[in-house]
């Protein structure tokens, strides 16, 4: 009987489920996802989470929660640092403590550390580490991690080309629906960027739709993954000191790459109520703000109770308002 | 002469005075945080930061406000927010008006140059080296006295047969401390001090609970944040011992760690095996150490939103139930009001005075209560 290993649809989810899709299958392993989040999974993990966690923290409660009694190991590795340069926010590397010891009755978890500042090759060993786990030789291993690193590159390179994360893995694994095409019948005479974390942007129940509402509204919206990885690393923000987590920094950089750059019509960051990097980003990116004032800035807090009416609304003042201000201009 | 102000934290302000001032700089010194001060600091901070930051926000208009140029505090490698505090609030307050300078400390183990700049810019009476290593050598004393007759008070309220003894005592203890300036006379007020404290009448008999208290650094050392919450405790009959004074984090931070912050790393270990930014794993593993010590049980203290003290809170449920210790937590902000902690913090107590004394046999684990 093939292990099988559950991976929550949630915060990291995101970035890297080719990767580890790919290195677990790889290793003759089955993965199980909670799925898209729901109402359901939120409840769960609002019921089980410390009240004064972020909406996404508690959504990942949720999704682990419901992966409990299908899965033999939950995988939530423990990203410190992938870049060499910033780490991930203290939730992120408490996490898998957080679940084992803040919920009861979980499957064990492999909480393999990933820190490349130890050296070089300290990724592959985190991932040996788990290959050994499910008794992989360490070739097997090895292979299995080649692999998934091409398909992590692939995944990358789709995300440049303009997709967005839930589109460009369909097609990185293999599970697009062929036949339907994307309705690309929209016209789109406006290009908003939505800054914030992947897990809140692209998750279409959290994020209560953002990237589709503004689709419908005539918007092409791009994110931070669609951004240009070399001009973003070598981008300025104007800070005295580096940002330490790695999203808020990419968010940061992105905000001031768009401004100097100006090639979107307005920028909205999309923030998690109770999201501490996030207080400090949001404030950072409005002062910048003020000081581009070429580019339209809101800043659009999302929680539990983000009610659909409420985000339309503003949504669709803000657009109304960015194509006024273009057609006066023109 | 520069006009330079820093951070209101406890008692402390009385050794940060006499330093920057023996550098020859114009010391503005900063209130105690009031209800202004979080005005200030509400209006002009990110809503969802954590309380620190808004009262360090508010303590920093008003003191601008009394003409302060440089603005010394400390820094940190993340990956808690506060490493950010320093940039956060100059670009705040230059775009409020103020233009003023901050000067962030970093830990030297990591950045020494940066630390030797740093405290040239806070010198324009332009002290050699050494000079300079006196006077923080007799700032650092008068810290420690400061800290020890705090920690004092903390035992000896508890016992105190006249209420309110002790707090006037220390208040007149701190006065003796404050006045003194060379090394021998900080030592005298030291010895002073604790004299006073100690003579005051007290009560051996009573049956005194031990409490720990832990958290973030910022709500444990300032009482004007944490709402004087070791007094109302010690009002109570409750000896409390508090996980952190700044003698003892500026030791961490600055040279080797300690003995005692390395045996806490190491009784966090099975929950907590990095650091995860600010004091979550330190939190962690004094609750372990404070459990396995006897005490009767543990109060956290942190500010609302506080990343690394979520973890630690989610964590400490685990703690609390393998080791039988009642854990209670504070998440602090603007709104907390000091009638809603003293009802909570007399229910916890009435809590540990039933499961300590009324508690049928011995050696038994403890009830539900």
């Amino acid at each position: 009987m093939t292990a099988r290993v559950g991976i929550p649809s949630s915060l990291l989810y995101y970035m890297h489920f080719p990767m580890w899709k790919t290195f677990f299958n790889e290793l003759n392993v089955e993965v199980v996802i909670s799925g898209n989040s729901n109402k359901n999974l939120l409840d769960e993990g609002v019921k089980e989470a410390l009240a004064d966690a972020c909406v996404p923290v508690k959504l990942y409660f949720g999704h682990a929660l419901s992966l409990k009694d299908k899965v033999d190991y939950l995988f939530i590795p423990r990203v410190v640092c992938l870049n060499r340069r910033t780490i991930y926010c203290p939730k992120f590397l408490g996490l898998p403590d957080m679940i084992r010891y803040g919920l009861s009755g979980m499957p064990p978890v492999i909480d393999m550390k990933m820190d490349v500042r130890e050296g070089r090759l300290s990724l592959l060993k985190a991932y040996t580490g788990i290959g050994e786990i499910f008794g992989a030789t360490r070739w097997k291993t090895f292979t299995a991690y080649y692999k998934a690193a091409k398909k992590a590159a692939f995944y990358q390179s789709l995300l440049q080309k303009g997709l967005l994360p839930p589109e460009a893995m369909k097609i990185v694994l293999n599970t697009a629906d062929s036949g339907k095409k994307s309705p690309a019948g929209i016209e789109h005479d406006l290009t908003f960027a939505v800054l914030g974390y992947p897990y809140e942007v692209h998750d279409d129940y959290i994020s209560v739709g953002v990237v589709n509402k503004l689709k419908k509204l005539g918007v092409k919206v791009i994110t931070m993954e669609n951004l240009p990885a070399g001009p973003l690393s070598r981008q300025n923000s104007d800070l005295d000191k580096i940002m330490f987590w790695t999203f808020s920094d990419w968010v940061l950089r992105g905000t001031h790459y768009l401004f100097k750059t100006g090639s979107v019509d307005g920028i909205i960051h999309l923030t998690a109520f109770g999201c501490g990097p996030d207080s400090m980003v949001d404030k950072l990116m409005e002062l910048a703000s003020k000081k581009y004032k070429n580019i339209p800035f809101m800043s659009l807090t999302i929680d539990e109770h983000s009610g659909d009416a409420g985000v339309s609304t503003r949504l669709e003042a803000f657009t109304d308002m960015v194509r006024r201000k273009k057609e006066v201009f023109k | 002469m520069p006009r330079v102000t820093f951070p209101h934290m406890g008692e402390s302000y009385r050794s940060f005075k006499m330093l920057l001032n023996d550098l020859g700089n114009d010391v503005v010194l900063p209130p105690r945080p009031s209800k202004r001060t979080l005005d200030h600091g509400v209006r002009y901070s990110p809503e969802f930061a954590c309380f620190p930051l808004k009262i360090l926000m508010g303590t920093y208009v008003e003191t601008c406000r009394l003409g302060a140029e440089i603005i010394v505090t400390s820094g940190g490698v993340g990956p808690c927010r506060a490493g950010h505090y320093g940039q956060m609030h100059k670009k705040i307050l230059q775009d409020i008006g103020f233009p003023v300078d901050v000067v962030v400390f970093e830990p030297p183990r990591f950045h020494p140059i940066d630390f030797l700049r740093n405290i040239q810019k806070l010198n324009p009476d332009r002290l050699s080296y050494r000079a300079i290593w006196d006077c923080i050598k007799r700032a650092w004393q008068k810290l420690s006295a400061l800290d020890e007759a705090e920690k004092l008070t903390h035992v000896v309220r508890p016992r105190e047969t006249v209420p309110g003894a002790t707090t006037r005592a220390y208040r007149k203890a701190l006065e003796w401390i404050d006045r003194s300036y060379t090394s021998k006379e900080i030592s005298e007020a030291h010895a002073a001090a604790l004299e006073a404290i100690k003579s005051v009448e007290q009560d051996p008999e009573r049956k005194i609970l031990k409490v720990g208290i832990v958290g973030e650094i910022y709500v444990l050392l300032e009482p004007a944040s944490n709402l004087e919450i070791e007094e109302t405790l010690g009002n109570l009959g409750v000896e409390v011992e508090r996980s952190m004074f700044l003698t003892g984090w500026t030791k961490d931070n600055t040279g080797q760690e300690t003995h005692e912050i390395i045996t806490v790393k190491d009784a966090a270990m099975p929950y907590i095996p990095l650091c995860i930014g600010g004091h979550g794993r330190e939190s962690v593993g004094h609750t372990v150490i404070y459990a396995k010590r006897g005490f009767d049980g543990v109060i956290q203290m942190a500010p609302f939103t506080c990343i690394p003290e979520i973890v630690a809170r989610t964590i400490l449920t685990s703690v609390s139930r393998e080791y039988g210790i009642p854990v209670l937590t504070f998440f602090l902000d603007e709104q907390t009001g000091k009638a809603g902690m003293s009802t909570r913090l007399e229910a916890f107590v009435d809590l540990m005075k039933r499961k300590k004394w009324q508690e049928p046999g011995t050696g038994q684990a403890a009830v539900n209560i």
